[in-house]
């Protein structure tokens, strides 16, 4: 596949993900561990993916290196038709910014600011024009339903109020691909259920999520399932409940 | 992402955490604030002693009988020496061969004690001159008036005399037209000098002044002048005075070739230099000191913004996850530091001009504006300096690590 030129070509017909042969090895030598052995994998435009997995079976290496957070001693990746597996760390966290939410198990907020702030600040570290990112963090918080809390500080809110400020943060840069890790670790089974519901609604409007979770319930609310174990993928196939 | 949006992340980060940015702040103040205040009151010393001088008359010569120098040789030449006499003086008052002496006064000085009633009073400085005195020594009267060459013509018994003599003698009472007796002698006040203050142990108001002629008359007998007071035109002049006298005198007294000088002269302006060399020194030792409290400041910024940056790992890599890049960080944590102490610079000015109006080990502080800035702009620059490694450090945080830290 002649992926150089395809950056240019028609948006929508490029995969959102393409990893090919990725592996990521710690230590050297006979002691070297292989996190990732060899994981080719290709998620197309508005896919609803979840990964699963057992702890030590590399799906959070592989989320790390999804989400450009970590790079793989080799292979190749294109995020969004770019190849950002040669790129530096600098470039990584532009990319970061710009093609990718990121939704955590611990929310990850930044402390002492309020919901509105939260949902700026990627915005604002790309550039975004205050009045603009202010407009978009709105809405944002409107689609997850905490339209009316926007002042309110981490610290005085809920769990699941908490992640949804995430989702809002992650939706409000537009990204081209939602990457949730373990989103519902934390959460009670309300807030899980109305999380996984605005998920679903995410995905129905047309953005690509990638969820990791080692939840069966979880996993079974997406639309293709992959299942890895020691650094490989051991099964990748639609979710015929949801397909269908 | 705009410098100003940075500088708010900066302001917000220092805001989570007070007390930890006021005490640092401190730090910063102190030394700052140090800075100023010690240099302000070196300079008052320095300001001080060239007052003092400038009070004791700067254009002003001494000349003593004696050659420079104690020990052996200055009494092996004892015998031959011929002691200043009035005709001295009146030689070096010749304005043809001495155009930059403007005037000349002798002095017989004894060591005398003057009572009233109980009261009594050994004066530090008890002189016989005449007029020109005033004028070469730097002497003005606060009240009454001065004694006049008729005085000394006729060897009248009037005294002008320093303030602490006259507290000492007469209290608070006026001075002027009472009697004291001195050496025996008594004596009518006529006029109280202005207050000179000290100069280095002596004490200048502690002063009796008569007419010289009265003094050999009554007191010490017709004997060699103690020394001769001379004033150059100009205070640029006294070096030129000095050499003029200095060719009189060896005339006079038949100093030629090898021959040691049987007189020395002491010029003020030369006391002056070697006053204010010492003062300069005191000053750059405070300076000095000052410096390393504000060296000990900028270590106190890169030790809290090292606990900062430890303490924010996690948020760091949050920022790093949602697409901060390093120069954001770097930035951020550098602005933070550049607050911490362009505040504690600010508010260290602020305290040093307030410090330098109190009197500091007797001394009024006089501050040097090059120090305000100075220290000031080393203030700032220790925070880049000090807070850039810690900035770095936080620039450099691997998300992936940073986010995992708890």
């Amino acid at each position: 596949m002649a992926q150089a030129e395809a950056v240019d070509s028609v948006v929508d017909k490029q995969p959102v993900i393409e990893v090919r042969d990725a592996v990521k090895r710690y230590g050297v030598g006979d002691a070297s561990i292989y996190a990732l052995d060899g994981v080719s994998l290709t998620i197309e435009a508005g896919e609803y993916v979840a990964i699963m997995g057992p702890s030590g079976s590399g799906k959070s290496t592989l989320m790390n290196i999804l989400g450009a957070l970590d790079i793989m001693t080799s292979g190749k990746y294109f995020l969004d038709g770019i190849e950002i597996s040669s790129m530096d760390e600098n470039h990584l966290s532009i990319v970061r910014g710009r093609k990718i939410g990121f939704i955590f198990q611990s929310f990850n907020l930044i402390p002492r600011t309020t919901a509105l702030a939260n949902v700026e600040l990627p915005m604002a570290y790309q550039g975004i024009k205050p009045k603009e990112r202010r407009a978009r963090a709105m809405v944002a918080l409107d689609v997850v339903g905490l339209g009316d809390r926007i002042n309110h500080e981490p610290t005085e809110l809920s769990g699941g109020q908490q992640q949804r400020v995430a989702v809002a943060r992650a939706l409000a840069t537009r990204p081209a691909l939602l990457l949730a890790d373990e989103p519902t670790g934390a959460l009670d089974s309300k807030s899980t259920a109305d999380l996984l519901d605005l998920f679903d609604q995410i995905n129905a409007a047309g953005r690509t999520v990638v969820v990791i979770t080692h939840e069966d319930d979880v996993a079974h609310r997406a639309k293709r399932i992959i299942r890895m174990r020691d650094g490989k993928i051991i099964s990748d196939k639609l979710n015929e409940e949801r397909v269908a | 992402m705009s410098v100003f949006e940075i500088i708010r992340f900066a302001i917000r980060g220092l805001f989570t955490n007070r007390l930890r940015t006021a005490l640092t702040t401190l730090g910063i103040m102190i030394g700052v604030a140090s800075v100023i205040i010690l240099l302000a009151v070196g300079n008052g010393s320095s300001k001080a002693i060239q007052a003092s001088l400038d009070r004791l008359g700067t254009n002003s010569l001494q000349v003593r009988s004696g050659g420079g120098g104690f020990g052996p040789r200055a009494r092996a030449s004892a015998s031959s020496q011929k002691p200043l006499t009035i005709l001295d003086t009146v030689a070096l008052a010749d304005k043809t061969q001495a155009p930059d002496i403007k005037q000349v006064a002798p002095i017989v000085s004894t060591n005398g004690t003057c009572v009233v009633g109980a009261n009594t009073s050994t004066p530090s400085t008890f002189y016989g001159t005449w007029p020109a005195y005033y004028e070469a020594s730097n002497t003005s009267i606060q009240k009454g008036s001065y004694f006049t060459n008729d005085d000394v013509t006729n060897a009248r018994r009037v005294a002008l005399i320093g303030q602490t003599t006259a507290t000492a003698l007469f209290g608070t009472s006026n001075p002027i037209g009472q009697t004291m007796r001195c050496s025996g002698i008594e004596f009518t006040v006529i006029g109280l000098t202005s207050v000179k203050g000290a100069s280095g142990f002596q004490d200048g108001d502690s002063l009796v002044l008569i007419p010289i002629t009265t003094m050999e008359n009554t007191i010490t007998g017709n004997q060699a002048l103690s020394s001769i007071i001379v004033e150059a035109t100009k205070s640029t002049t006294t070096t030129a005075a000095q050499s003029e006298l200095t060719t009189i005198l060896d005339a006079r007294h038949g100093i030629t070739g090898r021959k040691t000088a049987d007189f020395s002269v002491f010029n003020q302006a030369s006391l002056l230099t070697t006053a204010s060399t010492s003062s300069q020194t005191f000053t750059t030792l405070l300076g000095m000191v000052a410096a390393i409290s504000l060296l000990v400041g900028g270590i106190g910024i890169t030790n809290i913004m090292l606990v900062t940056v430890i303490e924010r790992t996690r948020e760091i890599g949050i920022r790093k996850a949602i697409g901060a890049p390093k120069a954001a960080i770097l930035t951020q944590f550098l602005i933070e530091a550049t607050i911490l102490s362009l505040l504690g610079g600010a508010l260290g000015v602020v305290g040093g001009l307030i410090g330098s109006h109190f009197t500091i080990a007797g001394t009024k502080p006089v501050i040097v504006p090059a120090s305000v800035f100075l220290a000031f702009g080393v203030s700032i620059l220790i925070g880049v300096f000090f807070g850039g490694y810690p900035a770095s450090r936080a620039a450099s945080l691997r998300p992936i690590e940073a986010l995992r830290y708890e």
